[in-house]
């Protein structure tokens, strides 16, 4: 176990291309980190890095108290899951799973207590004198996490170990992979594409964007105050929406709505918006409104997300099933929970905390939309 | 089923009788008497002399020397033919490995110069390769035989083409468990590579078997001689009567071809396991 530590680093390819760009992460000792971001945002180079499997253009690398930059990957105290399993084939799962500490010269019966212990844990007892190709794709991945799990490493590193499975699967394994990390509170750093992953496994996940940070944080945190649009967009289900507004004074112009905000704008001028999905809700009398025209609807169940827009800008609500449908909707949406990102920048702009503010505003419709 | 069900058969027997029928018809010869095959030519029936001549083509001392058995030349053929399979599969495996997981410089040039030897059959270098050979004084020898015909552009190629469908994850996993090149090379890429190995065996281990211009050119010392030249000198040397042992000829054919039967039958079994179960 170690806390793990990246300052300042990047990854130059030889044709000049920059996939990290000077990226610092404090990782505590057991802590369950992860990388989040759209395919080609450097997660997974910057992963490979930590593992020695690509070198460190620049800045340095920290397990514990060793600068690794330049250490083995088999002498970092890391093991590695990645998202094709990488099993060897012809190894039953007992000989995949000895494999790394036979080569470290553990003694014999060490290896097997470890073997043993490992495969009660992840249930895979049964298996062990079967070969890859005999096992299913969820057993496979246990296997693969067992392979690290003997080691007894200073970190997990994941790369996407999830992929590969089918959505329901993905779903257990998730759990299961959070549940192991907790018991041995090994540092686990996981790099996935998937949102709802980072969400529900991460003790602070990092959103990175073309090899740079965009925010660090708790997954709440992020949820509630992302940092940037880009963040804003990515994490959270479905999207937040982003729509193009002004502040004037204390007032927020939609098209042609304009909200009483109620606190101090943080900024003035023009801005983009950002209201959450699940944010926004029928207007009940007295409320501000949107003036909302309905284009489709998706029915989730529990949920239904219905699409729209307001004047010429697309909308997504989040609305119960039972709500009532209409062709044109008033919505409307808590101040509290509006965000505000810089329109030429994407940054978010944060407002002062001041006293409770009203939850609810008076309509200030300067002209109907229809 | 299938209407065509007794029509395909018949495509298959005739298939079979055509592949077949020369052999039945060799071995049948080889148990008559010489001089039965003289006067009345091939034959189909049994002749009877089964034991006798396979008795004395496998121990008669014959040749020049009056010490060349056909069990000697038998022994010859199969290391001229094991050595010669094995060799080109080390060689091969070993070259296609530093080709597709070392970076050095150069790596794809060095690729496509022992691609082009493909170009230059052992036939077109035959006589600098013997005088390579007579230089190092290696006439008469095993390595002599084996050596000058061990470097494969088809096994290199056939290896590459393997190794680059090994995923990449694996060589990393092994490198995380601590494997040098070395040991991801003996543990996981060799297994990995069994099935390739097993064909390329069949077809090299025949091709080595079947060789005869270059080991009638490296060979004079009878005790160094081939089964497939040792066919050709029984009509020449072997002379006992007047008549050649033409039935010792056909005996000596079928010995030489029954260790490339079996090899391809013993390895076709694991060739077709690794294809339907493929690894990976």
């Amino acid at each position: 176990m170690a806390a793990i530590d990246i300052a300042e680093v990047s990854k130059i390819y030889a044709g000049g291309v920059e996939a990290v760009k000077s990226v610092s992460i404090d990782i505590e000792d057991g802590e369950f980190i992860v990388l989040v971001g759209p395919s080609g945002c450097g997660k997974s180079t910057l992963l490979r890095m930590v593992a020695g499997l690509e070198t460190v253009s620049k800045g340095t690398v920290k397990i514990g108290t060793r600068i690794v930059n330049e250490v083995d990957p088999a002498e970092r105290d890391i093991a590695m899951v990645f998202q094709n399993y990488a099993l060897y084939p012809h190894m039953t799962v007992y000989e995949n799973l000895a494999y790394g500490l036979k080569n470290r010269k553990t003694p014999k019966t060490e290896i097997d207590a470890r073997v043993t212990d490992a495969a009660r844990m992840l249930e895979i007892e049964p298996y062990l004198d079967r070969k890859p190709r005999a096992l299913s794709g969820g057993q496979r991945q246990r296997v693969a996490m067992g392979r690290a799990i003997v080691r007894k490493p200073a970190a997990f590193l994941f790369d996407e170990p999830l992929s590969n499975l089918d959505a329901k699967l993905r779903v257990s394994m998730r759990g299961e992979i959070k549940r192991l990390q907790k018991r041995l509170g090994t540092t686990s750093l996981y790099v996935t594409h998937d949102q709802l992953e980072a969400m529900t496994l991460a003790d602070r996940l990092v959103v990175l964007n073309g090899g740079r940070i965009e925010q660090i944080g708790r997954p709440l945190d992020v949820y509630h105050a992302p940092a940037s649009t880009f963040v804003a967009s990515f994490i959270g289900s479905p999207a937040m929406n982003l729509v193009k507004g002004s502040l004037e004074g204390g007032s927020l112009h939609i098209g042609t709505h304009a909200i009483e905000l109620g606190y101090p704008a943080p900024a003035q001028g023009r801005v983009t918006v950002g209201l959450r999905a699940e944010d926004l809700r029928p207007a009940a009398i007295g409320d501000e409104t949107l003036v909302f025209r309905v284009d489709y609807v998706e029915e989730l169940g529990a949920q239904r997300l219905v699409h729209g827009m307001v004047e010429d800008q697309a909308l997504t609500v989040a609305l119960a099933p039972e709500a009532p449908l209409a062709d044109v909707l008033a919505i409307t949406i808590s101040t509290e929970r509006l965000h505000f990102f810089s329109a030429e920048t994407g940054k978010r702009l944060y407002r002062q905390k001041v006293g409770a503010a009203p939850a609810h505003r008076e309509i200030v419709n300067v002209e109907p939309a229809l | 089923m299938h209407r065509t069900k007794i029509l395909d058969h018949v495509i298959l027997l005739i298939g079979v009788f055509i592949m077949v029928a020369p052999v039945v018809v060799a071995f049948m010869t080889s148990t008559h008497e010489a001089a039965d095959i003289h006067r009345k030519g091939l034959s189909l029936t049994w002749g009877g002399h089964f034991a006798e001549t396979y008795g004395t083509v496998l121990t008669r001392e014959g040749g020049f020397t009056g010490k060349v058995t056909g069990f000697n030349m038998m022994m010859n053929s199969m290391i001229l033919g094991l050595g010669f399979a094995i060799g080109k599969i080390v060689l091969s495996m070993l070259a296609a490995y530093a080709i597709v997981y070392f970076r050095f410089p150069l790596a794809t040039f060095f690729f496509w110069v022992i691609f082009t030897t493909l170009l230059l059959p052992l036939e077109v270098r035959i006589l600098p390769s013997y005088e390579v050979m007579n230089a190092l004084k290696l006439t008469n020898t095993y390595t002599g035989l084996i050596v000058p015909l061990l470097a494969s552009a088809t096994g290199t190629f056939y290896f590459r083409q393997f190794f680059k469908s090994v995923p990449d994850e694996l060589l990393e996993a092994a490198r995380i468990d601590g494997a040098g090149p070395f040991k991801f090379f003996i543990d996981v890429l060799v297994p990995l590579s069994r099935t390739m190995m097993a064909a390329i065996f069949i077809i090299m281990f025949v091709y080595g078997w079947n060789q005869y211009l270059w080991p009638t050119l490296m060979t004079t010392d009878e005790g160094f001689f081939t089964l497939v030249r040792g066919i050709k000198q029984i009509l020449l040397v072997w002379v006992g009567s007047n008549i050649p042992d033409y039935n010792e000829a056909f005996a000596l054919a079928i010995l030489a071809m029954l260790p490339p039967v079996l090899i391809v039958v013993i390895f076709q079994r694991w060739f077709i396991k690794g294809l339907t179960e493929s690894d990976k």
